[in-house]
């Protein structure tokens, strides 16, 4: 029984010989759901998609479940991000969540009944299911990001790698998603989200990657969702956000302070 | 109309050999060019079917022939390294990719050009005919030809059918079929083949310039028509099939037209009556939804003023239905 679900050690990863992400390393456990979190381009798409072999390592490795990723692939689902991908491809909702049924193993067949009650079944999860018949393109953001949601879970994996499944969605379907996530969670799932709300963290996730190209902390959240992390990770576009904070505790925004020059 | 029907008889062979040839080709780059466009390489489509000219050449001038399987060899080669250098040269530069495309082109259709050259001054015997590559020829189609690009559909077809679900996901989203491990290099080499195939036979009826609106109209043209990939390959092939025949018939009753040009011409006039009339994609029937619904609008707006007004006040509402009467023909 391995106890680890992602071990990654001294991760680099470059474009054009600048590196995205410097000797990352860190090992998360099973059945938690689990943040990464830093800001824009520290490189959170780029470690889902190294842990997934999708870009080119120039060091280091990623382990899944003690075992390298072609063994277990079948138990790994990867959801990119929305942007990623053309809505006005010609396809149905129901065809983007059937395409979560794709295996190696039946390329050349045709799905089964079964194929298509398990994708029935994720559009129901994701209470899209009377979206089955429509055209992707005309799907508001947050329906899409659905859409790929059930696709993941069509996948019925061990582990879910979620590129911002929160990006562009409304309060309510976070919500259901989050619902979701914590369902998976509580079948003994392990989740990987890239988390851009910080001010959710401490609510949604048990465990939390702090990074900024390289590796700020990994860990509980309670333990390492730390302002001083938090600095580390932000530098210093998050200081100017304190000290307004601090300035806001202290009484009224300095703006509308007479004595205050601005 | 009695040429129509002389036509449709099929009855004179060189007819015959233009019509299933051009028909063959229609079916297999409406096919290919469905996935080209999806995949948003229509300049690579253009690159190839440039860079095919000095792989014709070459095999020319290797195997000192012009049979069609020979030549097909060395359009196929051809046609594969300039993919392979493009791919190369995006990789391992900082050149974006329609530069790199448009230098490969360009490189190889020189070396084409100056192949041609020399074979043609060079006074070999079996030489004419190799200029069917650049221009097109569709009217020098042999029954030889018409049983290759027989074979190139079929091969085409079967390869379109055993991988169809590998190349939607291919298409659609490429990351996350390399995630679920599909071999997307395969896929990737299977369909640029069969796309080097099509283009490759294509080039000899509508010529090296044309070949790439006879791979993406069809595919434009049929888009507008559904949501659906598998329906968009079949609108493909009939548009394809479609365009070949009216391309056909047309040098059939006048002998001094082309017919690779008119083909291409009547695919793009295809693909503008399907931009305009397709019906919910096409600009006209989204005008008429927007026109519609504004109507309604105006009408209902119309409706509740005239609940407003006081039941004495006669001038009122004869003028609003001046009004309505107006929305109702013109708005
Ligand atoms: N294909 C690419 N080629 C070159 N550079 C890239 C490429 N993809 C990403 N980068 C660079 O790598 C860095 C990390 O990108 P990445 O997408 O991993 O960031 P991110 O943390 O996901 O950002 P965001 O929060 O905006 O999604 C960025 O500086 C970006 O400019
Ligand atoms: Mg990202």
């Amino acid at each position: 029984m391995p106890t680890s679900a992602i071990e990654v050690h001294n991760l680099t990863v470059s474009y054009n010989q600048r590196p995205v992400l410097w000797d990352v390393d860190f090992t998360l456990p099973e059945g938690k759901l689990i943040a990464i979190v830093g800001p824009n381009g520290s490189g959170k798409t780029t470690l889902l998609k190294s842990i997934m072999g999708l870009v080119p390592l120039s060091g280091g490795f990623a382990r899944l479940f003690d075992q390298p990723l072609a063994d277990v692939r079948s138990q790994v689902s990867y959801v990119p991000q929305r942007e990623s991908v053309d809505w006005d491809f010609p396809a149905r909702v129901k065809d983007v969540v059937l395409m979560g049924r794709y295996r190696p193993q039946n390329l050349l067949r045709r799905l089964t009944r079964l194929d298509r009650e398990v994708a029935d079944w994720a559009l129901e999860q994701v209470r899209m299911k009377e979206f089955a018949q429509r055209q992707i393109s005309q799907l508001s953001g947050g329906q899409q990001q659905r859409v790929f949601i059930a696709r993941s879970l069509a996948q019925q994996a061990n582990l879910y790698l979620m590129d911002e499944p929160f990006a562009g969605v409304d309060a309510a379907s976070e919500k259901a998603i989050l619902e979701l996530l914590l369902q998976l969670k509580d079948r003994g799932k392990t989740l990987l989200i890239v988390h851009h709300d910080l001010n959710t963290v401490r609510q949604y996730f048990d465990w939390v990657v702090l990074m900024n190209t390289r590796l700020v902390a990994a860990g509980p959240v309670e333990e390492v969702f730390t302002e001083a992390n938090l600095q580390a990770a932000y530098g210093g576009q998050l200081t100017v956000l304190a000290q307004v904070a601090d300035r806001v505790q202290e009484g009224g925004f300095p703006v509308r302070k007479k004595e205050v020059k601005i | 109309m009695n040429s129509l029907l002389e036509f449709l008889s099929l009855s004179d062979p060189n007819v015959r050999m233009v019509v299933w040839g051009t028909t063959l080709l229609g079916a297999s780059a409406g096919l290919v060019g469905v996935f080209t466009l999806l995949r948003k390489r229509a300049l690579l489509g253009d690159a190839v079917a440039h860079s095919i000219l000095p792989g014709v050449c070459l095999a020319f001038l290797v195997g000192h022939s012009k049979a069609p399987y020979v030549l097909l060899l060395g359009a196929l080669v051809a046609g594969w390294l300039s993919l392979l250098s493009i791919d190369f040269l995006v990789r391992r530069t900082k050149l974006k990719a329609d530069s790199v495309i448009g230098l490969v082109l360009s490189v190889f259709f020189g070396l084409g050009i100056w192949l041609l050259t020399s074979i043609q001054q060079s006074g070999v015997a079996s030489q004419s005919g190799l200029d069917k590559f650049l221009f097109g020829k569709a009217a020098s189609i042999t029954s030889q030809d018409v049983s290759m690009f027989g074979w190139v559909v079929l091969a085409v077809v079967v390869i379109l059918l055993l991988f169809y679900k590998g190349f939607k996901v291919l298409a659609f989203d490429e990351d996350y079929a390399r995630a679920i491990g599909m071999p997307v290099r395969l896929l990737e080499f299977l369909l640029s083949t069969i796309t080097v195939l099509s283009i490759a036979v294509g080039i000899q009826a509508v010529g090296v310039v044309l070949m790439a609106s006879l791979l993406i109209a069809p595919a434009a043209a049929a888009r507008f028509w559904t949501d659906r990939l598998s329906v968009m390959l079949l609108l493909a092939v009939g548009m394809g099939i479609l365009a070949a025949w009216a391309g056909a018939f047309i040098s059939f009753t006048a002998p001094s037209m082309p017919t690779g040009p008119w083909i291409v011409l009547a695919l793009a006039a295809l693909t503008v009556f399907s931009m305009l009339w397709a019906p919910r994609r096409g600009v006209l029937g989204r005008w008429l939804r927007q026109w519609r619904y504004a109507r309604k609008i105006a009408l209902e707006n119309v409706k509740c003023i005239e609940d407003l007004v006081p039941t004495g006040r006669l001038d009122l509402k004869r003028r609003i239905c001046r009004h309505r009467r107006k929305i109702r023909l013109f708005k």
